[in-house]
């Protein structure tokens, strides 16, 4: 859709750890480089625990990187002087998981809105056309006019979701980060958010990085999507590829375990299913591959040595040996 | 009468400080032995209320109705008739594992606890039986397991042992209460295989409680509907994905975001949120969300009506007289 777009972020190398105590390291992202262009939605997958959120939070300057850069429109974020900090706060935007704990209760919805306008300067103090703003903010979102006085309580979490997107809209950001925006919603509600959120990005040209575990629902909504293992991206592809053909073993595994709303295909699909859970995060070592202990296909030269990256086809990118071999034959 | 459950016109209403909350309003369904029935719905539409209230888990007051279990009338038992029953012949499977079991006992002792109870084992012939059901639920080591807490195991392994519990005495229905909800989709497949797996070995029927459609398809036999305390359409699996009657059903089945959908499509949602159950409105209670509604459908709630052999639907919009509507609308039924 979007390909044209220039780089808008250029992710290298990007290490998140946490340490735990002097012996122990819990590695949440760890080595991701990714390059994100202009007005595109990139999606970023994997079950908990694989670093997505703190990948989301990293790029957000919630955390300092422990190393590795975040170039955005060429400046590293993490080397950013108090202005340029400020100015990045505006054009990136954060929508978070929990529609319930991420609006203060004690403040209603206009001062909420109201108050990245007032951080960031807009309309310079003109409260007037702030508020005309707000209630054309609420509107965009689905809510109305009357709702601006209300507290986040009187509302329901498809609603306060809403709040959360015309908060994020408020400073006319340029990237907007949804983590996990409807794993709290029901069903129908979701797809009304999503509804929105594509409408938005078409309408301003937005460029949203959309974490979810939800994998039909990634697919949905993104041009590209990226695929987190213990904290590594194991594979990068344009989506409708990722789903068709996915080079990565953690991929497949995971495209198969998606539940498909229709008996019959569901009764003709073949499962794959891992042995095994999810390894602990904590000290995972760099030089073997991290899924070799749950890869169906893992030899024993696989927990021996590093994968490589590799360009399966254009823009789609996978971190596992067996794909380089499979295209050498 | 084949059926291991039978639930007829049943109400139940909570009492809060607000008023009463009429949380599962005239539903009725049936459970067939050796049958998965799904139970699906938003949250809120009652449908685990309905399933807890039945084994008499909740202080909801039962206002009318009638609940049938293997061929008695277990509307009126008390509190010592259903302890006879929940355990030995009903298991439940909460969704939460980590607030259900209980973090101060060793998991051992949580199998043990029914086995010694409803099947006046030996300590040693319990130990044994929990055992084997750690090893039937797929958990590695089991010796190490039955004398571990469960905060030494991962969310996938808690619900295992929720499993295991709830079989220990081979219950002619489970319960599983949203089973899945907090696991990742790997996990989830594992643990609805291993359900599926021992729904053969054992022989029980399940009520499959879930608001996801994915799940349902792979699994259910049969599926009941419900919207704010009603089922509002029930049948088997293929009945409900490919000849869905009622509108709430309908809009539910496509709001899901498919794999194969196409890239570019928008996915088509119910507008409007679910009703207040403090004050529910007359009438229908999806009709202020339905594209359709009539006039009446804002009066008077519909009857169910059975559309074809065991599929049965609350809609005014099925009815003969409605059929101007129908075409003007647009609203086909494909039965």
């Amino acid at each position: 859709m979007n390909e044209q777009g220039a780089p808008l972020f250029e992710i290298r190398d990007l290490c998140k750890y946490f340490t735990l105590d002097s012996k122990n390291t819990l590695k949440a992202v760890n080595h991701v480089s990714l390059t994100i262009r202009k007005g595109e939605t990139v999606g970023i997958v994997g079950e908990s625990g694989c670093g997505k959120t703190t990948f989301g939070r990293t790029l957000k300057r919630l955390y300092t990187a422990t190393s590795g850069e975040v170039l955005y429109k060429g400046q590293d974020i993490f080397k950013m002087n108090r202005a340029q900090a400020h100015q990045y706060a505006k054009e990136v935007q954060m929508i978070f998981q929990d529609p319930y704990s991420s609006l203060d209760p004690r403040m209603t919805v206009r001062e909420i809105v109201r108050e990245g306008m007032l951080n960031h300067g807009i309309y310079k103090g003109d409260r007037a056309a702030q508020d005309k703003r707000i209630h054309e903010l609420l509107t965009m979102v689905g809510l109305n006019e009357e709702h601006a006085d209300r507290f986040p309580h009187e509302f329901s979490g498809g609603q306060r979701q809403r709040i959360g997107i015309a908060r994020a809209l408020a400073v006319n950001p340029e990237v907007i980060i949804c983590d996990e925006p409807t794993s709290a919603l029901d069903v129908s509600i979701q797809a009304q958010v999503v509804n929105l959120l594509k409408n938005l990005q078409e309408e301003f040209g937005l460029t949203l990085i959309f974490i979810s575990h939800n994998l039909s629902l990634v697919k949905y909504i993104s041009d590209r999507v990226g695929v987190m293992y213990l904290g590594s991206m194991v594979e990068l592809a344009p989506s409708d590829l990722l789903y068709e053909e996915p080079a990565h073993p953690y991929t497949e595994v995971l495209i198969s375990a998606i539940p498909i709303p229709d008996p019959d295909v569901q009764k003709k699909r073949s499962a794959i299913r891992f042995n095994g859970e999810l390894p602990s995060p904590i000290n995972t070592r760099d030089d073997v591959c991290a899924f070799a202990t749950r890869c169906r296909y893992a030899t024993p030269e696989c927990s021996g040595r590093a994968p490589k990256l590799t360009e399966v086809s254009p823009d789609h990118f996978a971190v596992c040996d067996r794909v380089r071999k499979k295209d050498n034959a | 009468m084949n059926e291991l459950l039978n639930v007829e016109h049943l109400s139940i209403s909570f009492h809060t400080y607000n008023g009463e909350v009429q949380a599962v309003r005239d539903a009725s369904f049936r459970l067939g032995r050796g049958e998965v029935l799904a139970v699906v719905g938003e949250s809120g539409s009652g449908k685990s209320v309905m399933m807890q209230t039945i084994l008499k888990l909740t202080p909801c007051e039962l206002k009318s109705g009638t609940i049938t279990f293997d061929g008695k009338d277990i509307t009126n038992y008390t509190d010592n008739q259903m302890q006879e029953i929940r355990g030995s012949q009903i298991g439940i499977i909460f969704q939460d594992a980590m607030t259900s079991l209980n973090p101060t006992m060793k998991i051992g002792r949580q199998i043990t606890e029914s086995l010694l109870r409803h099947q006046k084992m030996s300590r040693a012939g319990a130990k044994e039986q929990a055992l084997e059901l750690l090893r039937q639920v797929g958990i590695n080591n089991p010796e190490k397991r039955f004398h571990q807490y469960i905060h030494n195991l991962s969310g996938g392994m808690r619900q295992r042992v929720m499993i295991a519990i709830a079989l220990a005495c081979k219950p002619k229905m489970l319960i599983a209460d949203e089973p899945t909800t907090a696991l990742d989709v790997t996990i989830q497949a594992q643990i609805m295989d291993l359900l599926a797996k021992l729904r053969e070995e054992v022989g029980c029927s399940i009520v499959l409680i879930t608001h996801d459609l994915g799940v349902v398809a792979a699994n259910a036999d049969r599926i009941a509907v419900m919207y704010a305390g009603r089922v509002v359409e029930s049948g088997t699996s293929d009945q409900i994905f490919y000849h869905s009657a009622h509108p709430y059903t309908r809009g539910l089945l496509e709001s899901i975001p498919r794999l194969d959908a196409p890239h570019d499509a928008r996915l088509t949602y119910i507008g409007g949120t679910p009703p207040d159950a403090l004050n529910p409105a007359p009438g229908c209670a999806f009709s202020a969300r339905c594209k359709y509604a009539m006039r009446l459908c804002r009066m008077q709630a519909p009857e169910a009506r059975e559309v074809q052999p065991g599929h049965f639907c609350s809609c005014f919009l099925l009815d003969d007289a409605a059929r101007a509507t129908r075409e003007k609308t647009g609203w086909e039924v494909s039965l």
